[in-house]
């Protein structure tokens, strides 16, 4: 039965099938509300893509979830699953606001490549105990992943309240980051500037989000450790065959995965907030499995997968401004987003086989 | 500390630990017949909405709880559709329906109620309220026996003690009839079962929806009864990654089962609490208490104190052969 499809129906028919199961649900649960799902989708497409104001916003989320997705994506391409990438990117998070409030910073261009390394080294660090532990002692890593996302928020808890929060102040959150670790938007660039509003949060962080992409794809497919990564994803045992060490690849790969994930916190706390505050995060971190999914494990697949989430998260908001419909209806999208694409599969794989065979009895008779 | 706070924390902590308890049951059934289910926290959140909404509409603690299975049921079924039948990744549908509960009961509830998510508040028959055990009156003066029978054993409602009859049940349901020996034995090695002529998809979709009925309880717990008074926003709050988590530590068995979420739950009593407690040399922080149960969960699955030993073929689809 399986793999006798056209390589164009497996990359590009299944996944857009999915999307339209999941889009279809959710019109049935907006028109449930007594929303008429087509203006909601007007709405959103106005509300995400119609003005300068939206598509800041859009492209703000879809940076976030362009670094989580290829988190996701290179830890299931060696069939690790890391559903920590939320608490990978709260101690980014952490790593940016050490970084940026240890010096006072006289340019963003020295800011920026220190704090994606703070960002980077504890993003990595959180999902290296996490691989160690699955490489050497066999514990499972979606559960210790998972463990180390409540560990971690308890953590960062901590060091808010205890370590970081400046002396008088109630708030959970670090002091403002100095004047110079401030990133520049999209609307202080030159050329494109005009392009953006003044008051959307979208950063140069998108280019280094755009960067990540092509980097993890040369990662993956043009280089040695790539080609390892994917073998050993395929089969652990032909991989150990080939000479390739199971212990590295899953540490190599799960600190990559976990720097990836912390690298979204160059976009959000730093070229947002300005600020580290409690829940930063906002389940980008878990949007990353859906992305991942949705892109096909691959670096453009998950760029494209990236901006529609972002158009989802923007156009959502909109919702829950301007209808009834409440803002919630983003967490049931991206539900049935992972649902059809990561669990039902091989339902729509079997239905779509099942459409081709008929079509090649048709051409037989 | 005083006796009379360490009853009223034990007493919070079984509080707290019956919906882990009978969320961990729920997920001993499933992973046991070789279905990993991290949607444990979805189908309590389902079950503890249904359960809400029902109970305020007709005043019917009962059909609130009946409700709430129903409500975690159907999840339950997704959950088995995706990863049984259809063999998908059983970890990634768990996701999805964690996510499809998380987001379902707001839009529902806010259309049904208007109440930003909430159900409205309830009392009297629409709750299952606490009960008096017999003789807790006569005894409560009783020093040391009073305190214990009259606080910590007497006083809770319905669910608890359902919840408690259930740890010997499950015991017995799976160590000591035919139907438990096939269900463990389709997590363990599922060509056994098919050989000897038994279904495996019908064990596992047995085991899936006791799963589910068992999360609906636990939801239905966490909203209709007394002291709690309706359904709110995400109110499971990572109960059911404790009560994973308390899996793990019970190394899949029932009773220890029991043993783990009731430490889990008086963890949780003494960080409500105490907040920071002061234990002389230094401060431990209240964050620590509540990432205690995870920290520990980690150090029994690295196997550095006890050994986890997983079903051994559970996360894995069973393909038939022909």
């Amino acid at each position: 039965m399986m793999g006798r499809l056209p390589a164009w129906a497996d990359v590009v028919l299944i996944p857009l099938m999915s999307i339209i199961a999941a889009f279809g649900i959710s019109a049935l649960v907006i028109l449930y509300i007594g929303e008429n799902p087509w203006e909601a989708l007007k709405l959103m497409v106005d509300g995400a893509l119609g003005s300068a104001y939206g598509w800041g916003y859009t492209l703000y989320y879809a940076t976030n979830f362009m670094f989580t997705g290829l988190a996701v994506s290179i830890a299931f391409r060696a069939s690790l699953f890391n559903i920590g990438g939320e608490g990978q990117a709260m101690l980014g998070g952490l790593g940016v606001a050490v970084v940026a409030l240890a010096l006072p910073w006289p340019h963003w261009t020295l800011a920026l490549p220190a704090a994606m390394l703070g960002a980077i080294v504890f993003g990595a660090a959180w999902a290296a105990i996490p691989a160690w532990l699955q490489a050497r002692r066999g514990s499972h890593i979606v559960i210790t992943t998972m463990m180390f996302n409540f560990i971690g928020a308890a953590l960062l808890n901590y060091v808010l309240v205890n370590i970081l929060r400046p002396a008088g102040s109630m708030d959970p959150a670090t002091a403002r980051f100095p004047k110079g670790a401030h990133l520049p938007t999209l609307h202080d660039l030159p050329l494109i500037g005009s392009y953006f509003d003044k008051n959307t949060p979208a950063n140069i962080t998108l280019f280094v989000a755009l960067a990540a992409c092509v980097a993890v794809w040369y990662l993956l497919f043009r280089s040695r450790l790539g080609y390892a990564i994917r073998a050993f994803g395929k089969s652990e045992s032909a991989a150990v065959y080939a000479g390739i060490s199971p212990f590295r690849i899953t540490m190599y790969v799960m600190l990559l995965s976990g720097g990836l994930s912390g690298m979204m916190a160059i976009n959000n706390v730093m070229g947002e907030a300005e600020r580290l505050v409690l829940n930063a995060v906002e389940g980008a971190g878990f949007i990353g499995i859906a992305v991942a999914l949705m892109g096909r494990n691959h670096p453009f697949g998950v760029f494209l997968a990236a901006l529609l989430f972002g158009f989802l998260y923007q156009g959502g908001a909109e919702l829950g401004l301007w209808t009834t419909i409440p803002i919630e209806l983003r967490t049931v999208v991206q539900a049935l987003v992972i649902l059809f694409t990561g669990a039902l599969d091989n339902m729509m794989r079997m239905l779509v086989e099942r459409i081709f065979a008929l079509g090649h009895r048709r051409r037989a008779a | 500390m005083e006796f009379s706070t360490l009853i009223q924390v034990l007493d919070s902590g079984v509080r707290l630990g019956i919906p882990l308890l009978l969320a961990c049951l729920a997920g001993l059934y499933s992973e046991r017949s070789g279905v990993f289910d991290i949607g444990l926290e979805g189908k309590m959140l389902m079950g503890a909405f249904a359960a809400g909404a029902v109970a305020s509409i007709t005043g019917s603690a009962w059909l609130g709880l009946a409700a709430a299975i129903g409500g975690s049921l159907a999840l339950a079924a997704i959950h088995g559709l995706a990863s049984i039948t259809f063999r998908g990744n059983q970890l990634i549908s768990g996701v999805a329906i964690n996510f499809l509960a998380s987001g379902l009961t707001v839009l529902i509830g806010q259309n049904l109620f208007h109440l930003g998510g909430r159900t409205p508040p309830i009392k009297g028959a629409a709750r299952f309220e606490s009960i008096t055990l017999p003789g807790a009156d006569a005894l409560r003066d009783v020093p040391v026996i009073g305190p214990v029978y009259y606080d910590l054993i007497s006083g809770h409602t319905i669910l608890v003690y359902i919840a408690f009859a259930i740890v010997p049940l499950t015991w017995f349901l799976l160590f000591r009839t035919r139907f438990g020996l096939r269900l463990r034995a389709v997590g363990e090695n599922p060509e056994s079962v098919d050989t000897a002529g038994v279904s495996v998809l019908r064990l596992r979709y047995t085991a899936v929806a006791m799963a589910g009925i068992l999360c609906g309880i636990a939801g239905a717990y966490l909203a209709t009864s007394a002291p709690s008074a309706g359904f709110g926003k995400e109110m499971t709050a990572g109960k059911g990654f404790i009560a994973l988590a308390a899996l793990i530590f019970a190394n899949w068995r029932p009773w220890r089962a029991l043993g783990a979420t009731m430490l889990f739950g008086v963890l949780e009593a003494v960080a409500i609490r105490f907040q920071n407690i002061d234990v002389g040399l230094f401060v431990v922080p209240v964050q620590f208490m509540q990432a205690l149960p995870y920290i520990l969960t980690v150090v029994i699955l690295a196997g550095f104190i006890g050994k986890a030993t997983p079903p051994r073929a559970g996360g894995q689809a069973y393909v038939k052969e022909r």
